[in-house]
């Protein structure tokens, strides 16, 4: 439903319209493609749509800030119901490979970026990207190992804090 | 949808502000639509935006992503948040007389 057409509604029952979401923050926690990506696109589409937002990348979804990493994203194949695809042909060699790469060409159709370019785009929109701290100690990683469009590692308390008044999107 | 006034020309709308029909739109209506919007004035780095975004449209029947017009618009992402803070693809294509993008990139 259209933000005007919740508003509509919302006079028609005579309560007041409810306030527009101004501030998102989206933490992306694991890191296969499919996992990556729905964090991503509702990242960029929030300041697509003026609000603010932030990227918080913990757990697996650090390989999406990781240097050597974030271009080698796969699709899950094993164990992974939506592609409807039994499991032991999704553990062949080659075949996780195959599958990212023909989802790649038809979001390539869509205009939707590979990961990297992903990544930098929501940068550049003004939406700061934060690491993890627990996660980086516990891949034995450096700031130097991260895309130099991260803003900072922090911990969990600071996203928090700097999360004062977002709707937090767990992904 | 409604009728509204910009610029002395009577432009029809939908409910969100976006023209109806691209053809009721000049670039006095574009400067008031923008004004309206919070962008005082329209610099030359607006219109390089405005009209990629309008052209775009008249040419292909749909508005271009946020990602081409980065790339192709001659201003690039970070810039295009700057001019409109309050989401490029959308303003523009207001201030272009174009329909809302319904794109999700």
């Amino acid at each position: 439903m259209s933000n005007t057409a919740q508003q509509e509604m919302a006079q028609q029952n005579g309560s007041p319209a409810p306030d527009p979401i101004e501030k998102v923050s989206i933490v992306i926690s694991r890191g296969s493609l499919e996992g990556v990506y729905p964090g991503l696109i509702m990242a960029n589409g929030a300041r697509m749509e003026g609000m603010e937002a932030s990227v918080f990348f913990t757990f697996f979804g650090l390989d999406a800030i990781n240097k050597s990493k974030q271009d080698k994203i796969k699709v899950a194949t094993v164990g992974n119901p939506g592609l409807h695809m039994a499991t032991w042909a999704g553990a062949i060699p080659g075949v996780s490979a195959m599958v990212t790469g023909k989802l790649g060409k038809e979001m390539e159709k869509l205009d939707i970026p590979p990961i990297p370019e992903f990544v930098e785009m929501i940068a550049d929109s003004g939406a700061p990207l934060y690491g993890c701290k627990a996660s980086v100690d516990l891949f034995g990683l450096s700031d130097d190992d991260l895309i130099p469009q991260v803003d900072s590692v922090i911990t969990v308390g600071e996203f928090y804090e700097m999360s004062a008044g977002a709707q937090i999107v767990f992904t | 949808m409604s009728t509204v006034t910009y610029a002395g020309t009577p432009v029809e709308v939908d409910a969100e502000g976006f023209l109806e029909d691209p053809a009721q739109w000049n670039e006095q209506v574009g400067e008031q639509i923008a004004a309206e919007n919070g962008i005082a004035e329209l610099t030359d780095r607006h219109w390089m935006v405005v009209n990629y975004m309008r052209d775009s449209y008249l040419e292909n029947g749909t508005a271009p992503s946020i990602r081409t017009l980065g790339k192709a618009s001659g201003v690039p992402i970070k810039e295009l948040y700057s001019l409109f803070p309050k989401g490029p693809a959308k303003l523009a294509a207001k201030v272009a007389g174009i329909p809302k993008p319904r794109g999700c990139i």
